[in-house]
């Protein structure tokens, strides 16, 4: 009895669930019909075609050049490697920052305690948005004129034309990059090097501040789950505390930081999108020129949706490969 | 490097029990002092607090606060009529009381749930009118400080049951309902907040019937809602398997249902593990409702581009209006996060 009971069950939740997808399904097909009538009696077109029509608009910047006779699907390609060139190096800036400020919140010395901890509580507590715009205003309007940029160090220069640095570049006929150039200051603006836009300045910049906040309490964290008899021991060794920290917590700690580390990585990506509000041309802002021009506003998100999707993807394969070396393997 | 001591005995010995600390302590003092300067010559010594304009552009070196002073109605409550900015007030203050209320873990009782239904509704009420003697104010005017403590309220209160159902879901027997949350959640995780934004702005608008437009605050709210609930869903799945197993299998061999489990004693206890988490997501959401500026609706970070981006007399104090609204938030956010180590340090007192 029970057990016909049981069986009715059964194939009563493969039923319920049956019923469940042809539900879900049927939802998505009236969805995307109705919203094609939609489409179609307000007179706008629908489809992947204007992929390959000219853009009408330039993107200023970027290691892909980019005008306004050329094709959307490279408009789209020229804002993917903007959003990967300004991610991947606040993503690097944020993880050496995020653990220098971590290890500080943790020493020995109360008065680099207090601004490591001041640091993380002031910048976690603002929204990363009203911090970029505020960066941007600070560019714009506090910053001396290109002519007479400040010197932050030798060879770094900052004013409302964006930042100068030194560049690799290769001597005649070679592409590997044999020596740097320097920017120098002339009579009109600092030349040579690589110089960086102000938007691009403020976005790298502002995710790494606002990131380093969030990857220093996940070091800290990490940093504190290292058992006390392991630093007791390192020092009853004579371990200094920069070899304590280097060789014996670091190496455990990161067990517990990199899962952490790759949730923070994954969200300093998907914020990058925040480009857009501050000018610079990302994947995001390049989508939202395009809808702007001929409104199809389902593809262009879709297609950021799918691009965001496929990065996160990446980002999480990589980390866990990263994890897997890292992680404790068989006993502890 | 752990265990750091406390009290002012200790740091005596940090700041000077070695050169190098002695060193490390005069080089960060003179850093302090120096910022410190700075930062007081250019906040309180040289800054205007008037709302005076041309005082403003003449100080060379300081903060001119005037333009708080003169804008703060605008900043904080975008572009609701001047006569009627009462109502955004009161609205406020009501739903931040509640909100204090139920922080409190002796609140958590049966009658929470209908004083925020009311909560919500005397909100509605005044920002809304058209009732009780209250001019109407259509929602495109809705902006400032109310629609930021709002959206983020009412997001969140919508977005809860629709994780709690996620969270279960993900963890359902059924696997084609496993396959769907799981799906949906880590869709929704691995795209950016500003795209779901955008989904609901651009296409909602298409799935309505013609002729009916819905109300572009109802669309956002319903991104941000969709967006929120896969977040909290993790949240509540972290809780749920923190559950042991031996609980559900003690209910079924007392002969408790597969629903009366769930809902009696591991959600209970499941809920109550993720409290502190669930609060973190909070200033999270309270910190993601800046971004609908992107989408036109003019929140707190909005209204401050309203108040002072159409007028050429205080556009250049850009600077102190933007720390303005910054300290708005950190005060909420700070505060909330302050709760939440104190709610953990409080529950987990009870659990031991």
């Amino acid at each position: 009895m029970s057990r016909q009971a049981s069986r009715r069950g059964a194939w009563l939740a493969w039923v319920v669930q049956a019923l469940l997808v042809l539900a879900v399904m049927a939802g998505a097909v009236w969805v995307m019909n109705h919203a094609l009538d939609v489409l179609r009696s307000r007179g706008v077109r629908s489809g992947f075609d204007f992929l390959t029509e000219p853009a009408g608009f330039s993107i200023s910047e970027g290691w892909l050049d980019f005008d306004a006779s050329q094709p959307f699907w490279r408009a789209f390609l020229a804002g993917l490697i903007n959003t990967v060139r300004a991610a991947v190096p606040a993503a690097v800036f944020a993880v050496v920052l995020g653990t220098l400020i971590g290890i500080g919140r943790l020493a020995p010395h109360v008065l680099l305690r207090g601004i490591c901890t001041a640091y993380v509580e002031v910048l976690r507590n603002v929204p990363l948005l009203v911090q970029l715009l505020m960066l941007a205003f600070a560019m714009a309007n506090l910053l001396p004129d290109p002519i007479e940029p400040v010197r932050l160090l030798p060879g770094v220069w900052l004013s409302k034309g964006g930042l100068s640095v030194p560049w690799p570049v290769s001597g005649e006929g070679g592409w590997w990059p044999t020596h740097f150039e320097w920017p120098e200051k002339g009579d009109f603006g600092v030349s040579g090097g690589a110089a960086l836009s102000p938007e691009y300045v403020t976005i790298v910049a502002g995710l790494s501040f606002y990131s380093a906040a969030f990857v220093a309490e996940i070091v800290r964290a990490g940093i504190l789950s290292v058992s006390q008899g392991q630093v007791l021991a390192g020092q009853a060794l004579g371990l200094t505390t920069v070899q304590q920290l280097r060789i014996v917590i670091l190496p455990q700690a990161l067990r517990v930081i990199v899962p952490s580390l790759t949730n923070q990585l994954l969200s300093l990506t998907k914020n990058s999108s925040l480009a857009v509000a501050v000018g610079y041309p990302e994947l995001v802002s390049v989508a939202n020129t395009t809808i702007g021009s001929n409104g199809r506003a389902f593809e262009c998100i879709a297609i950021i949706m799918a691009v965001y999707l496929l990065l996160s993807l990446l980002i999480s394969f990589g980390m866990n490969r990263y994890n897997a070396r890292v992680a404790l393997r068989g006993w502890q | 490097m752990r265990n750091v001591a406390q009290g002012p005995v200790a740091w005596r010995s940090e700041l000077w029990g070695s050169p190098l600390r002695a060193l490390a302590t005069v080089l960060l003092l003179a850093l302090l002092a120096w910022g410190g300067f700075h930062a007081l010559e250019w906040g309180v010594l040289n800054a205007v607090f008037r709302p005076d304009a041309e005082a403003c552009r003449a100080v060379q070196h300081g903060a001119c606060w005037g333009v708080v002073a003169e804008k703060w109605r605008p900043m904080l409550f975008g572009r609701f009529p001047y006569e009627e900015q009462w109502r955004p007030a009161i609205a406020v203050v009501v739903l931040s009381a509640v909100t204090v209320l139920s922080a409190w873990p002796r609140s958590w009782r049966w009658w929470l749930a209908p004083l925020w239904i009311v909560a919500l509704l005397l909100f509605v009420l005044l920002m809304r009118g058209g009732m009780a003697g209250l001019v109407h104010v259509p929602t495109s005017r809705w902006g400032g400080l109310p629609l930021t403590i709002g959206l983020a309220v009412v997001g969140l209160a919508l977005a809860f049951p629709l994780a709690l159902l996620l969270a279960l879901g993900r963890r359902s027997g059924w696997p084609v309902v496993r396959t769907l949350c799981a799906s949906y959640i880590e869709l929704v995780r691995g795209v950016p907040l500003i795209s779901v934004l955008f989904m609901a702005s651009f296409l909602l608008p298409l799935l309505w019937p013609a002729g009916w437009q819905p109300d572009v605050l109802v669309r956002v709210l319903a991104g941000l809602t969709l967006f929120v609930a896969a977040y909290l869903a993790e949240i509540i799945r972290g809780g749920l398997q923190a559950v042991p197993r031996g609980q559900t299998e003690v209910a079924m061999a007392l002969g408790f249902g597969r629903w009366p489990v769930q809902r009696d004693i591991v959600l209970p206890q499941a809920l109550r593990l993720v409290v502190p988490a669930l609060t973190n997501s909070v200033v999270g959401t309270l910190k993601d409702t800046s971004l609908v500026t992107v989408v036109g609706l003019f929140e707190l970070t909005g209204a401050l581009g309203l108040a002072l981006g159409g007028d050429p007399t205080w556009r250049p104090f850009y600077l102190e209006g933007y720390l303005f609204i910054a300290a708005v938030y950190w005060v909420l956010c700070f505060g909330l996060s302050r709760y939440s180590v104190w709610l953990e340090r409080r529950l987990g007192e009870g659990a031991r």
